[in-house]
This record gives structure tokens, C-alpha cells and sequence, in this order.
């Protein structure tokens, strides 16, 4: 992979490459640095970047008013359960699809994507009767089935082409071996798998984190996660700045901590496919 | 070449996967479809009779309905275009050596990791404000008047939130797709003196075809119901009302529902047409 | 949200006070305002008095709204307390979706509940949830600024004398604005501002048969005069700034004047977060000398969504939240100046309370706003700045993106005001009016 070019060219595409990842980044930045001003300082002009009386105020004044670890630990249950719940679902589905296809796979595969395009508003009102008929409002149950179902066809498109540059020769030579579906799947494709499992996993972890429709509606104070913390900070009365700041991070940070670790795993089976 | 065997066993497992997405679209789509020939005003008493395609034509026929239509396809298109031609150009920079690479990976990333709901307050209130955002800083600091943002240029601000939001996306997956390119024709045609614009249009963009394919389709499908964005920003004013955004309308502020259903099966329609289109271009990039 | 210690203290106390009574859990869906945060802080002493502990749920305002009326209309049962506005409460009252709150204690003393709350918060008689606090709007306004510019403000100004003031205190290049309004879009933003000014220039919503009259001549004397009013003498980016918006440009010294809810005056003059607090004067919202001041009536409430398993426990704790032990309980802990305002009468003959700079004037607002009388015509609603239909919501938004897009230069007054009418005779016809 090494290619030789000049140090010219290499601190050059570095300075670039730095340049435009801090501009990226910085709203982030931002967003934290400020969850550590006080109110006053937060809207401070000119606006005040490293310099300020750091403080953690905020931080003591949310978890005061919000039980902060019962949201977190509402989200995490919720992405991960559905995440679960969807690619258990999901891996024998891609599984066939990708080793035994047949003429329907691809309409099959696209009518899949397609129910994601059904507007989660519109449909609103349906959903909230049938939760009440089968007592799942507010509910982590509840949420975890609608997230698993909203993230399903990602996660099986994600396996499918995944599965699919799994060399089949190797399938075959199991089964010279002698192995039953059972252990072709358990023994020589798992593992093979994994990688392309784990960034699934990944992926669908940080948008059923993120989903901020049916979470919002569908929840009060039982099941709650993260995105109904939010929606109390986000436009009180008087100053907010730094309030909304130290509340963002705190809902953020998990999940971006999760990604920053894991984010060499994710890249590598983020292609549906895209990668011949 | 799959034996019969085999065939039932696909179908087996198909089954699960199949099933639920099968509910998940059955269910709610006809009781839309029940509700949207319903006269159905929950604050009125909920159902009041059937009313053939009066919602129908009531929805199509507001004012309201064609500049949702304009909105949503502009969004979805000013943030494809950004962030794939963006995303073309961060990838081919990310691709070459450099120092602190995985450091500048993880930066450009982080914005994929932000809740919508964040991401729109944050660029709201601390960016965009005419009076405390940094951005109005940042142009007063050149002598130029802040630019009201959400207001003035409210479009652009909406395509600008969601495409930082989306730009890591794009840029990933194009990533990955530049890393699989053959290095050995590229240095093949550098020696036979192709310039580089040349080796970007005839190497290196048809080996992306397929992975800008991909980015087009995700997003287009994730775009198309873009809520939250909206929802805290400009809750639809100054012609961000997107055809979701008017459905929301309907449905919850002006409590008409079998009005909001029968804009739920034009937003469905409206997918359908996009998602045909789309699949005529990508699908042939997708094939095999 | 409460400490689990203080909690089970709690528990153990109320359990040896009241033997066998049953302890609830009650659900309760909030607004993020400052004075429902200071109420979820004192929930202790509410679950030391009866046992009962509390869940919050407490959403920003449009968010809150969304949820409670899905959760009403489908009878969800998500809540067992809901807080609600005088707008809502009318409407579900008569849908039989509240339960009757008539059948208080006699210590509570309902007759103490300021009448017009009382009025506003009921249907044919019945009380269907209970002011936690109330408002009018009144004119806020910087006392130094107002002195340099050589003018005084009266008690109850006209609107040429406040556009006077607001061109006298103007300095852009100071960044002050001589005065400060709602310009964002929203039926609870810049529909109730610009409809109390409507109702000030005598124009109304609807006529007796309920045809739109917003093609009036009123209307559009009433909007032209917003319009050049803020863009004139407002601060730049109007037409996204709401109460918060407003309230902070205020709070940082930005603002001559700003006409908004009474109870905005607590935070303006609270020397923690306002730069301007001992510089503020009030007085009564503007007119036009046709006879209706330009203030509205709001009131944030406590209803209990008919069904709940939990009414008992839901009633007391509205009888906690709304008495005036709980203002009392306020005034000892944090000030009487932080007291949920504009509630009941005896705060107002509170000597103590009396010696708030604005109390009176707040007092005078709210008796100066009559829901059943808005206008200077008749009219076939109730409401002031805003008519209490259920179709209203869609109509008050709408509107509120045209006047906001006309406010950003996208549009002219006059095709505003077109549009309007347009889109509410669009509405109330899908309404089958």
C-alpha cells in the first residue's frame, strides 16, 4: 500500500486533511467546550474559545433535574435489543438470499428497502391504536420491536452483500466434508461473518440510537431514552446555551465513544456492497 | 444449482424476515389507507363517515401541496449532490499518505454519531442565531452583516445541517471503495503521463460508480422523511414545509387525520416513483 | 428524579401518618418552563404529604403539546396529570376527556382561583383543570433608555406612543432595538401577538357565520403596523425570535421595549440572569383608542384525562400543586418574586407580594383581558389571541409561517394576508363549517 511520494506532498495533504476534519468536527467541539461555560460566558461576545472559567454547573444542574442514567440506560436497552432482535431475524434471511438465490431475490431485497419509505408520521395514529391495544406504550418492548422492524432492511441488505463475497467454493468444500446446513452456518460461515456482523451491529446500534420519531411518541417515563432528554433542554425559557450543551454532550458522548473505538470495524463492513 | 432441498430450506428462512417486514408494511399501510377515505377528526368526535376521496382531492389541491413536493425533492437533492461530490474529494484526500490519518478519520466521522434533534438544535442556536450564533461572529468579525440563516436562506441552512450530518456516510463508503482500487493501473497510466484529472474521470470515478450508487440510494431513503431537522430549526417556515413536514401538519397540529392518511399514501406514492427511478439508474451499478 | 433517600424517608413517613392508604405513582407530562422545573424540585414535600411519589416527563412545549393530545384523542392513558393551556381545556373539557375538578375540597378554596382563569379553564360551568400559573401580555420596558431619549412611557400607551418610543430608543450600531416582538411562526409565537394587535385595530378571525375576515381593512392596518413596527425599530433576524429568543435579547440589553407574557417580568428583573434587572419599567399592553388593549390571557393548567386508574391521587396532587400553601412553600424557598404569578386572588392582596414591582401590573393585564369579548366587533368565538376551535391549531401555524415569511421580506403584507385568508377558508371548509 505504501506509496512513495514527496514530504512535501505528505505535510501538505496532512495540513489539508487536518484543516478540514477540525472544521468538521468543530460543531462538536463546540458543543463541548460550551457545556463547560456558564451561562453569561456561553453567549459572550466576542465568543470565548479556551479562555473561561471552566465549569461543570451544567452538568450538576441536569442531572439534578433529569435522572440522566435511567434515559442512558433506556437507550442503550433499546438500540441494542433491537439490534439483536433485527439481525437474528436478518442473518438467515441474507444468509439464503445470498447462497441460494433465485430470480425474486433482488425484488425481494428491494421491496425490503422500499417499507423504509413508508412516512413515519403519516402513520402516527395506526400505530399508536395498536400500542394501546397490546399495552406497549411506553414500553422498551414496544420500541425495541419498532426500531427492529424500521432498521430491518438495512441490517438484511447489510448482511446480503456481506455474505455475498464470501467465496462459495469454500461452502461447497464444507460440505464435501460432510456438514449439515447447522454446522455450514455455525462453523465455516460465522466466522467468516464476523466482521461483516459486527459493523451491522455497529451501524444499526448508532441509528436506532438516534431515531427520534417513534421514541419520542411512543414513550413517557418508563421507557424514555435519550432523544425525550433532549426534548426537555431544548428551548426553556431564558438562557440555554450551556444547559443544551452539557445535555447534548451527555446524550451524545456514549454513542460517539462506542464509534470512535469501534470505527475501524465499521468501516470495514460499511460497503453493502459497493466493493467488488 | 441449488437442489430442491435447498430451495424450501431458503424459503424457511427467508420466512421470519419476510413475515414481520410483510406486517410491518400491511398493517399500517391499510389502516391508512381505512383512515384516508375517513372523515376522521379526533377533536370532532374521530370518525365521522366515509368520504370517499374528498381527502384526496382536499390534500392535493391546497396550496400547501406542490411547494411540499419542491421542498422535499430540493433537500434530497442539494444534500445528495453536496455529499457526494464533497464526500468524491474527501475520500480521494483521505486516501493519501499523510500523518495522524486515523485520527483525521475519526474527526470526519463524528458528525454520523449526533442525534438529528442535536445536530439541529446545536446549528441552530449556536451557529446560525443573527445575534449570538458563531456564525454571525465569524461575519461581523469581516464587517459583513450575519446572515439570518434560517430565515433568509432557510433551504440552504436545512441542506447545510443535513449534509454534515450525512457527509461522513458518503465519505466512508467511498473510502473504502478508493482503497479497492487497483493501485497497479493507476501507477500504469501515471507512468504513460496521464494527467490527473484525466486518471480521476477514466479510473478512478467508474470504479466508484457502484459505491456513489449505494451512497444515493441509503440516503435518498433516509432523506426523503427528514423530520427532526426541520421540526427544530424552522418547524416548516419559509418553505422548508417538506411533504413529511406537511403530513405532520395535518395529522397533529390540525388534528385532521384521514386528511394527514390520504397525504401519507402520496408521500408513499411519491417514495415509490423516486425509489423506481432511483433502482432504473443504481440498480444496474448494483447488479453483478 | 427524586433521591431515592429523601423518597423512601418519604414513603416511611406518609405510610405511619396514613396507615393503610395506597401509595401512587403518578405519571405527570410537563412543560420545560422555569416554574414546572421548580415544581418537580419541590415534589418531596408532596410525596412527604400524602405518600404518592411522582414520574416527570417534561418536554419543550411543541414537543409536549404533540404527545398529550395523540395520547387524549386515542385515549392512550399514557398520563395521569396532564399540563395543558387555557386553549386545549374548553375543547377536551366538552369531549368528556377531563375529569370535573368542581368537587374540590373547600379548603382548597376554587372561589380564590383569579375569575378569569377560572372562566377560560372551564366549560358550562365545570372546571376542567386548575391554573398553575397565568398571564396576560404587558409592555416591558428599559427605564434608562427611556430617560435619555427625553420620554416617559404612560401607564396605558397607545400604539403611535410606543412606536415613538421604540424609534427614540433605536441605536443599531449599539445593538439596541427599540423594541423586541414574537416574529416566530406558531399559533402559541407570533399568532398571539399578532392577533391581540388585530383585536387592538379592531379586526376579528371570523364574522357570525364564521366566514374569514382576514381580507379586512383592520387586518391590514393591523399587520402593516406590526410589519413596519418591527422591521423598523426590531432586531435583525425577527421573524425566528419568540418569547425565548426575546426574552434573552432582553436579558442581555438589547431590547427598548418588549411587549410580551407578564410572567417574563420575574426573569427580567432577576439580577442572576438579566444585565438590565433594576432598569425595567411596565405597563399595560397597547390600543388604538377603539376600546381593546392589545393583551392576551393564558393560563398553563393541570387536567387528569378522564379514565385514569389514579384520580384520587391525581386530584391531590393538583389540590398540592395549584393551593396556596404551595405558593407559600415557593416564597419561603426561593422568593416571593419567584412565585407562580397571576393564579389566584389572594397572592394579589399578599402585602407582601404586593411589594413586587410588577405584580400589579400583571394583576391589571389579566382583568383587562375578557376570552368571551376579544374584539371590538362581535364574534362567534371564544379566545383572544387565539379561537378556540379545534381546527384553530392548523390554522394559527399555518398563518404563523406566512406572517413569518413576510417578516423575512419573502413576501408582502398584502400576499400575506391573502394567503391567510386562503388557507383558513381551506381549513375551516375540510372542518365542514
Amino acid at each position: 500500500m505504501a506509496r512513495s511520494v514527496t514530504t512535501q506532498r505528505k505535510v501538505f495533504n496532512t495540513l489539508l486533511a487536518w484543516l478540514i476534519g477540525l472544521l468538521i468536527f468543530f460543531p462538536i467541539l463546540w458543543t463541548i467546550l460550551t457545556s463547560f461555560k456558564t451561562e453569561a460566558q456561553a453567549i459572550n461576545d466576542p465568543p470565548l474559545f479556551l479562555f473561561f472559567d471552566w465549569t461543570l454547573e451544567n452538568y450538576a444542574v441536569v442531572q439534578d433535574r433529569s435522572n440522566y442514567t435511567r434515559y442512558l440506560w433506556n437507550s442503550v436497552i433499546i438500540a441494542i435489543g433491537s439490534t439483536i432482535l433485527g439481525v437474528l431475524i436478518a442473518i438467515p434471511a441474507a444468509w439464503s438470499m445470498a447462497f441460494i438465490p433465485s430470480r425474486r431475490t433482488k425484488d425481494i431485497l428491494l421491496w425490503m428497502l422500499s417499507t423504509k419509505m413508508l412516512p413515519a408520521v403519516g402513520v402516527l395514529y395506526p400505530i399508536y391504536l395498536l400500542f394501546i391495544q397490546l399495552k406497549l406504550l411506553d414500553s422498551r418492548l414496544g420500541l425495541t420491536i419498532i426500531l427492529m422492524l424500521i432498521n430491518l432492511p438495512i441490517i438484511v441488505w447489510m448482511l446480503y452483500t456481506y455474505f455475498r463475497e464470501i467465496p462459495g467454493e469454500i461452502l461447497e468444500a464444507a460440505r464435501m466434508d460432510g456438514a449439515g446446513l447447522k454446522d455450514e452456518i455455525l462453523h465455516v460461515l460465522t466466522p467468516m461473518a464476523i466482521p461483516g456482523i459486527a459493523s451491522t451491529v455497529l451501524l444499526n446500534v448508532i441509528l436506532a440510537w438516534n431515531e427520534a420519531f417513534w421514541t419520542l411518541n411512543l414513550t413517557a417515563a418508563k421507557a424514555a431514552p435519550l432523544t425525550a432528554f433532549i426534548a426537555s433542554y431544548s428551548s426553556p425559557e431564558g438562557l440555554f446555551y450551556a444547559k443544551l450543551s452539557a445535555a447534548s454532550t451527555m446524550a451524545i458522548a456514549p454513542i460517539l465513544i462506542l464509534g470512535w473505538f469501534s470505527q475501524k470495524q465499521l468501516v470495514r463492513g460499511l460497503t453493502f456492497g459497493a466493493v467488488k | 444449482m441449488a437442489t430442491h432441498h435447498s430451495r424450501s430450506a431458503a424459503r424457511m428462512m427467508m420466512a421470519p424476515a419476510v413475515i414481520v417486514l410483510l406486517g410491518w408494511m400491511l398493517i399500517p399501510l391499510t389502516m391508512t389507507l381505512y383512515f384516508s377515505f375517513k372523515k376522521y377528526l379526533p377533536l370532532r368526535g374521530g370518525d365521522l363517515g366515509w368520504t370517499g376521496f374528498d381527502n384526496y382531492t382536499r390534500f392535493i389541491s391546497s396550496s400547501a401541496f406542490l411547494p411540499s413536493v419542491q421542498a422535499t425533492l430540493i433537500i434530497v437533492g442539494g444534500v445528495l449532490v453536496i455529499t457526494v461530490v464533497l464526500g468524491v474529494l474527501l475520500a480521494l484526500l483521505l486516501d493519501q499518505p499523510m500523518w495522524g490519518q486515523g485520527i483525521v478519520r475519526v474527526l470526519v466521522i463524528a458528525p454520523f454519531f449526533v442525534m438529528p434533534t442535536v445536530s439541529g438544535l446545536v446549528w441552530k442556536n449556536m451557529f446560525m442565531d443573527p445575534v449570538n450564533g458563531l456564525l454571525a461572529h465569524l461575519w461581523k468579525f469581516f464587517g459583513a452583516t450575519p446572515v439570518e440563516w434560517l430565515s433568509h436562506a432557510s433551504l440552504q441552512s436545512i441542506i447545510m445541517i443535513t449534509s454534515w450530518q450525512w457527509l461522513p456516510f458518503a465519505t466512508l463508503i467511498l473510502l473504502t471503495a478508493i482503497q479497492s482500487l487497483d493501485r497497479e493501473q493507476l501507477e500504469a497510466a501515471e507512468m504513460d503521463g496521464a494527467p490527473p484529472l484525466k486518471r480521476f474521470t477514466y479510473i478512478i470515478l467508474p470504479h466508484l460508480s457502484r459505491a456513489i450508487a449505494v451512497v444515493i440510494l441509503i440516503q435518498t431513503i433516509f432523506l426523503l422523511s427528514i423530520f427532526a431537522e426541520i421540526f427544530v430549526t424552522t418547524a416548516g417556515s419559509f418553505g422548508t414545509r417538506t411533504l413529511t413536514y406537511l403530513i405532520y401538519q395535518r395529522v397533529l397540529e390540525s388534528q385532521n387525520v384521514g386528511l394527514g392518511s390520504a397525504g401519507g399514501v402520496y408521500a408513499i406514492i411519491l417514495a415509490n416513483i423516486v425509489a423506481i427511478f432511483l433502482m432504473r439508474i443504481v440498480g444496474k451499478s448494483l447488479d453483478t | 428524579m427524586l433521591p431515592t433517600k429523601t423518597l423512601r424517608t418519604a414513603l416511611a413517613a406518609s405510610l405511619l401518618a396514613a396507615g393503610t392508604a395506597s401509595a401512587d405513582i403518578l405519571t405527570i407530562a410537563t412543560v420545560n418552563n422555569g416554574d414546572m422545573i421548580r415544581m418537580q424540585g419541590l415534589t418531596q414535600h408532596f410525596t412527604a404529604k400524602t405518600g404518592h411519589s411522582v414520574e416527570w416527563v417534561t418536554l419543550e412545549e411543541n414537543v409536549l403539546r404533540q404527545r398529550v393530545t395523540t395520547d387524549i384523542t386515542t385515549k392512550g392513558g399514557t398520563f395521569d396529570i396532564l399540563t395543558i393551556g387555557m386553549y386545549e381545556t374548553p375543547i377536551w373539557g366538552a369531549n368528556g376527556w377531563l375529569v370535573s375538578l368542581n368537587d374540590m375540597p373547600a379548603s382548597y378554596d376554587t372561589d380564590d382561583i383569579l375569575p378569569a382563569m377560572r372562566g377560560g379553564l372551564s366549560h358550562d360551568g365545570t372546571l376542567y383543570a386548575a391554573p398553575f400559573y397565568g398571564e396576560s401580555s404587558m409592555i416591558m420596558y428599559r427605564t434608562d433608555l427611556m430617560e435619555s431619549a427625553g420620554m416617559e412611557m404612560p401607564e396605558a400607551p397607545t400604539w403611535q406612543e410606543v412606536e415613538a418610543a421604540a424609534a427614540a430608543m433605536t441605536d443599531k450600531d449599539n445593538e439596541i432595538y427599540g423594541v423586541c416582538l414574537r416574529g416566530k411562526a406558531g399559533w402559541g409565537e407570533n399568532m398571539a401577538f399578532i392577533t391581540t394587535v388585530a383585536n387592538s385595530f379592531g379586526a376579528r378571525w371570523f364574522d357570525e357565520n364564521w366566514t374569514p375576515q382576514v381580507d379586512s381593512a383592520e387586518w391590514k392596518e393591523a399587520v402593516s403596523f406590526y410589519y413596519n413596527l418591527l422591521t423598523n425599530y426590531g432586531p435583525p433576524g425577527a421573524s425566528t425570535n419568540g418569547f425565548n429568543e426575546n426574552l434573552s435579547l432582553f436579558q442581555q440589553g438589547k431590547c427598548g421595549m418588549w411587549i410580551d407574557a407578564t410572567v417574563a417580568a420575574s426573569f427580567v428583573t432577576n439580577p442572576n440572569d438579566s444585565t438590565v434587572a433594576d432598569k425595567v419599567g411596565f405597563a399595560l399592553a397597547p390600543d388604538t383608542g377603539l376600546g381593546k388593549r392589545s393583551n392576551w390571557l393564558w393560563a398553563w393548567a393541570l387536567g387528569i384525562p378522564a379514565g385514569t386508574q389514579k384520580e384520587e391521587a391525581a386530584k391531590q396532587f393538583i389540590e398540592w400543586a395549584t393551593s396556596k400553601d404551595y405558593l407559600a412553600l415557593v416564597a419561603e424557598k426561593e422568593g416571593w418574586a419567584n412565585v407562580p404569578p397571576g393564579s389566584r386572588t389572594s397572592l394579589y392582596e399578599n402585602p407582601e407580594y404586593s411589594q413586587i414591582p410588577f405584580a400589579k401590573m400583571t394583576l391589571d393585564s389579566i382583568n383587562a383581558a375578557d376570552p368571551n369579548d376579544p374584539t371590538v366587533g362581535d364574534v362567534p368565538y371564544v379566545g383572544i389571541q387565539y379561537v378556540a376551535i379545534p381546527e384553530w391549531q392548523g390554522i394559527g401555524t399555518a398563518a404563523g409561517q406566512e406572517f413569518s415569511a413576510m417578516l423575512a421580506g419573502q413576501q408582502t403584507v398584502e400576499e400575506a394576508l391573502a394567503n391567510v385568508q386562503q388557507l383558513t377558508a381551506e381549513e375551516m371548509e375540510a372542518a365542514g363549517y
